[in-house]
């Protein structure tokens, strides 16, 4: 069924958690309409912190609020949010081991219009890569508040990764999710389809569209980036013996990459990689992008198809 | 919240400046590698900062939460900060010949994981002032309509180059944040050579007013002149307050001063020496005016 953006459970879940005592404040660049931190700005002034269009800015002080005991999310657009400020992430945020949480929204290609400047494929692998850092991808409105209420609860740095548009709804509820926990969705012996964000909702159409072709699908939600859940991921490989895995993001360096190094490392399983090809976003509708970059439900099936027919 | 005999006399400031002059110059000499010139440069203004009172700040009590803030935005003169820990008490003086060694406490930028008393890690230049002026909003609201405490962050002028500490400026104007208090160590040099013959950092005085910002200029070798500015720019209330601490690189040591090639490079066993015997005349010297300050 049809959902809401992830992005609109961002501002909602901080409010909540300021009305249930949790000492969150956001800090925004001038984007808190587009992020919904501007929400909580509305509810409580004194939780909300505009620094202008002067993201480097918005990331430390973020840090310096932290150190005053706050919880302190950032907002901005994911290729701000994190591209252009990662030094501030890294030398200040995740050395230091901050209170922190970066949430921009806004990633992947399903920005859409804006076109590539503006469609973040980049930001999981240099979040990845930093020590201290979490990274939580929810695939809807539900997993987004549960993703935030994490990183509100547990200690130190953590990145969300926040989308524009509206994405269908997978969960029912925001409860169950865990750092370092996936999410099996659907049960299957053929082929194994981990996805994140987005692509979550491609990868079970796909298996709908493997299963009237014969090929029974099991599809995770990986959710937790970093840390990935091993035991999962490992158990379903094993049991089938194939792996796709489906991001909107860049083939490196992001979900693909990380089951890939897991998998090469503890059980290598012939694997392909769906996600966008080394190559920047474009202006269109999230729709026709999908397509375009071939990261719909489409490529993913058959993606899995190949995997199956070369078992 | 102080301890010891702080606030000290201007006499001992000076003199425990030149100490730490002295423990400068001598760990980055057994590192073989460091900064010594914006260390030394800073030395007045840091002595000053923890030993004048100007901090409310109490070394044996590091995380009490209405002590003032020190942030050191140019992280790679951390061996001032070091020194001045020394004279705290905060680190043991053997301790110093571990500086940028495996599993040293003092790292060649100062880490919050590892030594209590830096408030955050620094090194990567103009992030100081944003940390600053986040802390210092988050510590004004706590405080209400009591006084908040102090943010003080400590910059180079080649620093001032960064974009980042514009965009921080506009924030805390913006915000009236009038418990933050920066200075800057107008030493002139960087690692190119003259700031203004790099990228011009003047007039530094007049950018910071068009920004909103109180400003106080000052001698920065002078204990008086850096207390009594340090005094005021806490004390001022409508704003953030900067202090332009005009300074010489490499201060103490003749063939270092002024001099952009000392900016990260560690003296030889001759070299170091030689500083040191320079540094030990000017520790005795000030000794002396102390000690006849004190037989007033």
């Amino acid at each position: 069924m049809a959902g809401k953006a992830t992005r609109a459970a961002y501002g909602e879940t901080l409010i909540e958690l300021v009305e249930e005592g949790v000492n969150v404040v956001a800090v925004d660049a001038d984007l808190s309409g587009s992020t919904t931190t501007a929400k909580l700005g509305k509810a409580y002034p004194e939780r909300f912190f505009q620094v202008g269009i002067a993201e480097q800015n918005m990331i430390d002080v973020a840090a310096g609020l932290a150190l005053s005991g706050r919880i302190a999310f950032t907002g901005s657009f994911a290729v701000f949010g994190t591209g252009r400020v990662y030094d501030q992430i890294r030398n200040t945020v995740c050395y230091s081991q901050l209170n922190v949480k970066i949430a921009p929204t806004h990633s992947g290609v399903s920005v859409g219009a804006d076109g590539g400047s503006h469609q973040m494929v980049e930001d999981i692998s240099l979040m990845r890569t930093l020590p201290n850092m979490r990274v939580l991808v929810p695939s809807d409105y539900n997993s987004a508040k549960a993703a935030i209420r994490i990183a509100a609860s547990a200690d130190g740095p953590f990145y969300i990764r926040l989308g524009r548009a509206s994405v269908p709804e997978v969960y029912e509820s925001p409860e169950g999710f865990e750092v370092g926990k996936a999410h099996v969705l659907r049960e299957g012996g053929d082929v194994t389809i981990i996805a994140c964000g987005s692509e979550v909702d491609e990868a079970m159409r796909a298996a709908e569209a493997l299963a009237a072709k014969g090929i029974a699908s099991e599809v995770i939600d990986a959710f937790s980036i970093k840390p990935l859940d091993a035991q999962t991921i490992l158990a379903s490989a094993r049991k089938t013996g194939a792996v796709v895995t489906a991001e909107e993001h860049s083939i490196y360096g992001g979900l693909g990459s990380a089951v890939a190094e897991l998998l090469a490392e503890r059980l290598p399983t012939p694997m392909k990689r769906i996600g966008v090809q080394d190559t920047f976003g474009t202006s269109g509708t999230p729709a026709e992008l999908f397509a375009e970059f071939e990261i719909d439900a489409e490529a993913i099936a058959r993606a899995a198809e190949m995997l199956v027919a070369s078992k | 919240m102080q301890v010891g005999n702080v606030p000290m006399s201007l006499e001992e400031i000076a003199y425990r400046a030149n100490l730490m002059r002295y423990d400068i110059v001598d760990m980055i000499g057994e590192a073989g590698s460091g900064h010594p010139g914006g260390s030394l440069s800073s030395a007045d203004i840091v002595a000053t900062l923890y030993l004048s009172g100007a901090m409310d700040y109490d070394p044996t009590d590091p995380q009490n939460p209405a002590r003032d803030r020190f942030i050191l935005s140019k992280g790679h003169a951390a061996p001032v900060l070091y020194a001045v820990f020394v004279q705290l008490g905060i680190i043991e003086r053997d301790e110093i010949f571990t500086l940028r060694k495996l599993h040293s406490r003092l790292q060649g930028h100062p880490d919050c994981k590892k030594l209590p008393g830096v408030e955050v890690s620094t090194g990567s230049l103009g992030q100081g002032l944003s940390i600053a002026a986040g802390l210092a909003a988050g510590l004004s609201i706590d405080a209400g309509e009591g006084k908040a405490p102090t943010v003080f962050a400590l910059l180079g002028d080649g620093e001032t180059q960064e974009g980042q500490v514009w965009e921080a400026a506009m924030f805390a104007n913006q915000r009236k944040l009038s418990n933050l208090v920066a200075i800057v160590d107008y030493n002139d040099l960087q690692i190119d050579g003259h700031c203004e013959d790099v990228v011009g950092v003047a007039p530094m005085a007049q950018r910071w007013e068009a920004f909103g910002w109180k400003v106080f200029e000052i001698d920065g070798h002078s204990v008086e002149q850096i207390r009594d500015a340090l005094a005021q720019a806490k004390e001022y209330s409508e704003g953030p307050a900067l202090i332009v601490a005009k300074t010489v690189k490499g201060k103490g040591v003749s063939f270092m001063e002024d001099q952009a090639g000392w900016h990260g490079k560690a003296p030889d066993a001759e070299k170091r020496a030689a500083a040191l015997a320079e540094i030990e005349q000017l520790v005795a010297q000030s000794k002396s005016e102390m000690e006849a300050c004190n037989g007033r």
